[in-house]
């Protein structure tokens, strides 16, 4: 079920196309961040919400890297693994947190703090290697910082 | 020198607000062409200025706008898109911008839209600058309450909406078409052309979608004109331009220069050189879809001409160094495996060629190559090119593919030969952990 506040903010973005259809993605989006994913039912929510059919939604929700159709923990790690990075040795960072956490891309920690990806380029290449943590980039990494940077997200 | 792009930004120190940019002198452009300019005269200024693409494409931009239809009788509304999706990996100048001042974003906006009469603008930028979001939703709300966007525009009559649109990553969404799909809500896929979105393109309405730092030109060539742009260059191709390096230099960065600046002064005077213990051995000059550049190519002006000529594009500006530590077996197969990621998949060609480029790659990366490999390789370089796949995606992926073949193609040979990859294990490209 879609709660109030979801319908009024999906609302406003359909307002702003000329067909309910066209704010699918934003509608995904706000869904998104109140469950940190979209699951089955939440999709299906979407679907009837804004008119799809839910084969139709999830064609355009699994095409985007960043629409999670898969429970997530509370934190995503995306890891830059593009060109510049790998120039730069990123390697050393993404075995240290896969090492620290106990986990490989695509897994979430059993405490459900962190989730571990891969990402294409961050668009910080200049200042490899670099990673975000939901919100917040970070850059000219080393493996000595991670722990620190860890430590803010509980 | 003049920057006139990065003069107001300072690393570091938060984007002017809309008071102190127009204190700088900011929107005067825009009362200039709504009191002075009919759409047709900033059109045939920006023609004369001859401001090329610089989202990679490199096309005139003032000769991209006069494909809109204009006059009354003209389906309305007519759309403006900002392109900020910048994914091309290593390309990092227009976050720049974005970040730095949006303000100047927005006023070159408003001269693109009234060049077209478009009537509602998207800036469509990529999900991961977060800092670029909050400073452009800022001054949107500034920019919408002194009267520069919405009705009725400083008196003029013009009117114009623009909204922030953050996507939710995909590579695609930087080619024009599919990104009109993603602002529509449907998978990026890219469209067929004709009809090209000038006639029918956002909603099935005359659409134009610019780049980032072409849009940002725009203000500077309304106040200034179309000469003193031209005469920013060093070389044929009109303006500044923002360069980039990233890779093994002691100062990566980005910086604003004259067009025409020089690979060589860009990598030793900008970026500082080659960070000591390391050794230049080529270049992507404008991001993952351009063609290597090598040592014969060190004193070429940076500019779309003499780019082109040496067989490559100078793309966005941005460029990757490959140092004698890495790879270039492994630096290609990074590459190919981010492009058959990105791929749509919904041509045949890209959404099967691509993987299969990347899995020969990975079994010479590995030491597992057999000679035949490299003529697969060549073949693919040649059934991904242009004009056989829907849209640029693979044809850019061929381009550091095939000038690796033919610079670095003693190195493919030696992995083949020697059964394993001659640099250190570290540097051989995994995927997954």
């Amino acid at each position: 079920m879609l709660t109030t506040e979801e319908k009024h903010k999906i609302d406003h973005e359909i307002s702003l196309v000329p067909s309910p259809k066209n704010a699918c993605i934003e509608a995904l989006k706000i869904v998104q961040q109140s469950h940190g994913w979209v699951s089955d039912e939440s999709l299906k929510d979407v679907a009837d919400y804004v008119g799809m059919s839910s084969a139709e939604l999830d064609s355009v929700a699994t095409f985007y890297n960043l629409i999670f159709r898969r429970p997530v923990g509370r934190h995503v790690i995306l890891v830059c693994d593009s060109i510049s990075c790998w120039v730069m040795c990123y390697e050393g960072i993404r075995d240290r947190l896969s090492e620290k956490l106990n986990i490989q891309y695509g897994q979430t920690t059993e405490d459900g703090r962190f989730t571990l990806l891969p990402n294409c380029c961050l668009g910080t290449c200049d200042r490899a290697p670099a990673l975000m943590i939901d919100n917040d980039l970070y850059r000219d990494l080393t493996v000595e910082q991670l722990d620190e940077i860890l430590e803010k997200y509980t | 020198m003049e920057k006139p792009l990065t003069q107001h930004i300072v690393p570091g120190r938060a984007p002017l607000s809309l008071k102190e940019y127009e204190q700088v002198g900011g929107y005067q452009s825009v009362r200039k062409i709504l009191k002075e300019m009919a759409p047709a005269d900033v059109q045939n200024l920006v023609k004369a200025s001859d401001l090329r693409g610089r989202g990679g494409a490199g096309f005139n931009t003032g000769l991209k706008w006069s494909f809109v239809p204009m006059g009354p009788e003209v389906a309305k509304p007519k759309y403006l898109v900002a392109n900020a999706d910048e994914m091309e990996p290593g390309t990092f100048k227009d976050r720049v911008l974005l970040e730095g001042n949006p303000h100047q974003l927005i006023e070159g906006m408003i001269v693109a839209a009234y060049a077209i009469d478009a009537s509602i603008s998207y800036i469509f930028m990529r999900w991961a600058y977060k800092v670029a979001a909050r400073e452009i939703i800022k001054a949107l709300d500034e920019a919408y309450e002194a009267g520069y966007l919405g009705e009725n525009i400083l008196g003029s009559g013009f009117n114009l909406d623009m909204h922030l649109h953050t996507g939710v990553g995909r590579y695609m969404c930087g080619e024009e078409t599919a990104l009109l799909n993603a602002l529509e809500g449907k998978r990026a896929n890219p469209r067929a052309k004709p009809p090209f979105p000038q006639v029918s393109g956002l909603f099935g309405k005359p659409t134009i979608v610019n780049n980032v730092e072409t849009l940002c030109c725009l203000p500077h060539i309304i106040n200034n004109g179309a000469e003193w742009f031209k005469g920013l260059s060093k070389t044929g191709d009109a303006g500044t331009k923002l360069y980039g390096i990233s890779g093994r230099v002691k100062t990566p960065g980005c910086w604003e220069l004259p067009m025409g600046t020089t690979i060589r002064e860009l990598i030793e005077e900008h970026g500082g050189g080659m960070q000591d213990g390391y050794l230049f051995k080529g270049l992507l000059p404008g991001g993952a879809s351009t063609d290597f550049l090598v040592e014969e190519h060190m004193d070429l002006p940076m500019d779309y001409t003499a780019i082109q000529a040496a067989g490559s594009r100078m793309g966005t500006g941005t460029m990757i160094i490959l140092d004698d530590q890495t790879c270039p077996v492994g630096f290609v197969h990074n590459l190919q495996h981010f492009f058959a990621q990105e791929s749509c998949g919904f041509c045949t060609p890209c959404r099967e060629g691509l993987p299969w480029v990347e899995k020969i790659l990975l079994a010479i990366d590995r030491g597992e190559g057999k000679p035949e490999h490299l003529l697969t390789l060549d073949f693919h370089t040649k059934y991904l090119g242009p004009g056989n796949t829907f849209c640029a995606l693979a044809p850019g992926a061929m381009e550091p593919l095939q000038s690796a073949l033919k610079y670095f193609r003693e190195d493919f040979e030696r992995h083949i030969h020697e059964q394993h990859c001659p640099w250190s294990k570290a540097k051989v490209w995994q995927p997954s952990i």
